[in-house]
């Protein structure tokens, strides 16, 4: 271990990830787990503040997957690692289940085809259900389904939660995270890399590129020309608490000719999310909402469940998926430049994404970079929990006898307690300013989004120490 | 989730110490034998009112004008004073039974079995997401209750030029509020068509409140980021489009009832309102459990919410008197367009006239000189012509005798505005 515990500008690290979302986290914590000195290089304030903040935040099996695909092959490792480390860690995790749904023959005629497909994918639980037994499992369907298919395994995850808790056990193992630090320019030199940034250089001998929608600049930086990311933009509704009874499962539309449509999904929290859009843009920064996209997901939720679209909206937001112009995963390195690239992580990042380290852990090692695992890792944290699957702090009375600051709720609506709010304040990564907290805590995200609570919760984070709202607030729920 | 090592068994337990929970509190705890305890999540009782530092507050009730801070220690001593327990800080998690609810306090978790409970929680203004209103997500964009609680509570700075939604009462307060925290209103937006819903607006006086207001408009985006720029508003009428710059936007009005509690009951609620269903003597659908303040009409003023207060003390006095009979089925009073709510929403027979022996009621259209038509089945069951407008943004106040010669055994009752 050669990790400086301030940052020392002339350091060089064994390896430099940039991009502090969900795949660089799961990197860089699993290269500290070996004799390296590694830095984690994130452009924003905070871990987990691109497109691992904003998505649909299902854990899945893969079922779905172009079979024979390295992504197939990773979303079905991550599956399997990531259930195991969210058990270690407490992230939470309910495993709901989905359920595919038919509205039209075509989509009937489709769904023998995906079973086939599931199976070559090495997932074999899915099962062919009549229409009779889709409105059993789903009872506030809309009428009218021909018949679906059953995906037991897919569940839903905390997705702030899990970057958090990969950033955090990098960080306990000595990563150095480098906050703010936005990529500029690259320099290869013969013995290390020289990464400029917009908070002064950063040296390693490697460089691992996980910089999501930012990846293919990048990329460009170290003199490529392979790709080209286009933002998908991916509008959400998040329902009212009081809707989740309506949908205790993943209900997934059929993929058919006419593309991909919305979901219907329950979320660790206890809401209810309705989307995803999908938009092609231009912008990588194009995180606003748009009145065509709530009229497309209103018209497809009364078309799917009728009664969810007469609870309250609690939270709206788009999220930017980093589309490819690739079939695949595209993860390559380039040993003469001790550079490797993770490109093309779609939304299944986020189940893949402790495969993916290992997979980039094991090319490095080909590639020539010398790996000795450490005898002496810290345990992975323990996260709180912000899921309503377990019991949270205000529930517990033995815990709030020792620490009344967890019986005091500060934000009522999401039941987030002042203990809470302290604790991660002063985190090994601290939430640094609203939105970080709001990840963290899930205070102001409920159904009043600040009406009684915001002003206390602005205070708190105040008398912590922190800066209130000044970084970028985007799609936070 | 374990029973909590405490339990409390009060009389009756006051959910929410606002102007409607303390009110009830006051005028029950001298009674009754047992406990009146009320709880609040707040840290400090007094509801809504706090954070309102504006004159205006108690007249009907107390018979004084004053500010809403200090009306909130005026409720808040009153019920000390007349025998109640007053705790806050005190979350109510979860029911454990028909009259019995889980709470979270910093000193432990608690169990509170009473023998009738009175929901007092109130409504908030629909923040942004629940109005649907796209574009960017930027910092400074404020419900009233968070303005004044930023302003009046935290004394905490807000922007410098401030668009407002809604011109109702609310809306107003809220300019008053961003004036004390040196932000100037930009404009005022208004769905409605008409000034009528503010004219009546006297706290401070006219004179100190002229804003432009844009009527039949809506705010199509938010623009911005970190902070809000600007706003693009478009005319109802016309689909023009143009922008306002602004660094603050309060959303003011649209209230929605707290009715969580009542929803986990499981608890009739009134499709109108969003509130519990009730009648005149404001039980709702479980025995022993009555409601009353703006959970049941969101919103009206704070003296109407501290009325109901007074009037619930007096069934769930002779509720827990023994009065414990099942109340006779009764008529449904429903609300005909533009009027979107009535309140209470069932007459039974040998039921008391409902608070104040006033129908509230919610309307979409200004109507200026409202003829109120009551009809059951086919039958005009009467007519009256009112000297007050009915404007929406605040309630319409309709005297109980219009539903004088309702048949207390016929079909539903509607009511409606010409």
């Amino acid at each position: 271990m050669n990790t400086p515990t301030r940052r020392d500008p002339a350091h060089v690290y064994d390896v430099a990830v940039i991009g502090g979302g969900v795949v660089g986290a799961a990197i860089a914590r699993d290269l500290s787990g070996h004799d390296l000195s590694v830095a984690l290089v994130e452009a924003r304030d905070d871990v987990g503040d691109g497109t691992s903040k904003a998505n649909t935040a299902i854990l899945h099996t893969g079922f779905d997957a172009t079979p024979g695909t390295l992504e197939s092959r990773l979303v079905q490792r991550g599956y399997a690692l990531l259930s195991a480390y969210a058990r270690d860690t407490g992230i939470p995790v309910e495993h709901t289940g989905a359920v595919l749904v038919a509205w039209t023959t075509e989509e009937l005629q489709a769904l023998p085809g995906l079973k086939d497909k599931a199976e070559r994918n090495g997932y074999h639980q899915c099962r062919l259900i009549d229409a009779d037994e889709v409105h059993r499992l789903v009872p506030a369907l809309a009428d009218g389904a021909l018949g679906g298919l059953t995906v037991p395994d897919e569940s839903i995850i905390c997705t702030w939660t899990t970057t958090l808790a990969l950033a955090t056990d990098a960080h306990q193992r000595g990563t150095q995270v480098l906050l703010g630090h936005a990529v500029t320019g690259v320099a290869v030199g013969p013995h290390h890399t020289t990464l400029t940034t917009t908070r002064g250089t950063v040296h390693a001998r490697w460089v691992v590129n996980a910089a999501g929608l930012g990846a293919d600049t990048v990329d460009r930086l170290f003199g490529h020309d392979r790709f080209t990311v286009t933002p998908r933009r991916g509008e959400l509704f998040v329902f009212d608490k009081l809707a989740r009874p309506l949908a205790n499962k993943i209900v997934l539309p059929v993929p058919t000719s006419r593309g991909k449509g919305v979901l219907i999904s329950p979320t660790v929290y206890g809401n209810v999310m309705l989307g995803p859009t999908s938009q092609d843009l231009t912008d990588r920064a194009a995180t606003d909402t748009s009145q065509d996209g709530f009229d497309f997901l209103l018209a497809k939720g009364e078309r799917l469940m009728p009664r969810l679209l007469t609870e309250e909206v609690t939270a709206t937001y788009a999220g930017l998926r980093a589309a490819i112009d690739h079939g695949d995963y595209l993860i390559e390195p380039t040993p003469d430049q001790r550079y490797l690239l993770v490109g093309g992580i779609r939304s299944t990042g986020l189940t893949a994404g402790m495969a993916i380290a290992e997979h980039v852990t094991q090319l490095l090692r080909t590639a020539g970079l010398t790996l000795n695992p450490r005898a002496d890792l810290p345990p992975p944290p323990r996260m709180p929990n912000i899921g309503e699957s377990t019991p949270r702090p205000y529930q517990d009375h033995q815990r709030i006898t020792e620490d009344p600051a967890y019986g005091q709720v500060v934000c009522f609506c999401e039941r987030v307690t002042a203990g809470e709010i302290r604790d991660a304040c002063h985190a090994p990564l601290p939430a640094r300013n609203l939105e970080g907290l709001r990840r963290r805590t899930r205070a102001m995200n409920g159904r009043c989004q600040g009406f009684f609570c915001g002003a206390a919760v602005t205070q708190l984070l105040h008398a912590h120490g922190n800066r209130g709202g000044t970084a970028d607030p985007e799609e936070n729920r | 989730m374990t029973r909590p090592p405490t339990t409390l068994t009060p009389d009756v337990l006051v959910i929410g110490a606002g102007p409607a929970g303390l009110t009830a509190a006051a005028a029950l705890a001298p009674d009754l034998q047992g406990e009146v305890l009320v709880l609040d999540r707040e840290q400090h009782a007094g509801g809504i009112p706090r954070h309102s530092d504006h004159t205006g507050y108690g007249i009907r009730d107390l018979h004084r004008v004053m500010t809403g801070p200090a009306y909130a220690r005026r409720l808040v001593d009153r019920a000390t004073a007349a025998g109640a327990t007053v705790r806050t800080q005190a979350t109510v998690t979860d029911w454990a039974g028909d009259h019995a609810v889980d709470v979270t306090t910093p000193q432990g978790r608690l169990r509170v079995e009473a023998r009738a409970v009175v929901l007092a929680t109130g409504a908030r203004e629909r923040p942004r997401p629940a109005r649907r209103i796209p574009g960017d997500r930027p910092h400074g964009i404020y419900t009233t209750g968070q303005l004044q609680n930023t302003v009046h509570l935290h004394h905490a700075p807000v922007g410098t030029r401030a668009v407002i939604v809604g011109a109702e009462l609310v809306s107003f307060s809220a300019h008053l509020t961003l004036r004390e925290a040196g932000c100037s209103t930009a404009l005022m937006v208004s769905q409605h068509a008409h000034t009528e819903s503010y004219k009546a607006f006297s706290l401070a006086g006219r004179a100190l409140l002229r804003v432009p207001v844009a009527h039949r408009t809506r705010v199509t985006r938010i623009i911005g980021k970190p902070r809000v720029r600007a706003v693009e508003i478009e005319d109802l009428d016309t689909g023009a489009r143009r922008t306002v710059e602004c660094d603050t936007v309060v959303l003011t009005g649209d209230w929605i009832p707290d009715h969580e509690l009542a929803r986990s009951a499981g608890l009739e609620l009134d499709p109108g309102t969003l509130g519990p269903l009730v009648d005149t003597a404001l039980r709702t659908s479980r025995p022993g459990v009555f409601a009353a303040g703006n959970l049941l009409h969101p919103v009206d003023t704070a003296d109407i919410a501290a009325l109901d207060g007074l009037h619930v003390a007096g069934q769930v006095r002779n509720w827990l008197h023994g009065d414990q009979g099942t109340p006779h089925a009764g008529v449904r009073l429903l609300a005909a367009e533009p009027l979107r709510w009535v309140s209470p929403g069932l007459i039974r027979p040998g039921d008391p006239a409902p608070p104040r022996r006033r129908l509230l009621l919610w309307t979409d259209d200004l109507v200026r000189v409202p003829r109120v038509t009551v009809r059951q089945a086919d039958r005009v069951v009467s007519r009256h012509t009112l000297p007050w407008p009915a404007a929406p943004g605040r309630v319409f106040r309709v005297p109980w005798s219009v539903l004088r010669g309702v048949d207390p055994h016929g079909g539903p009752v509607t009511l409606d505005v010409r």
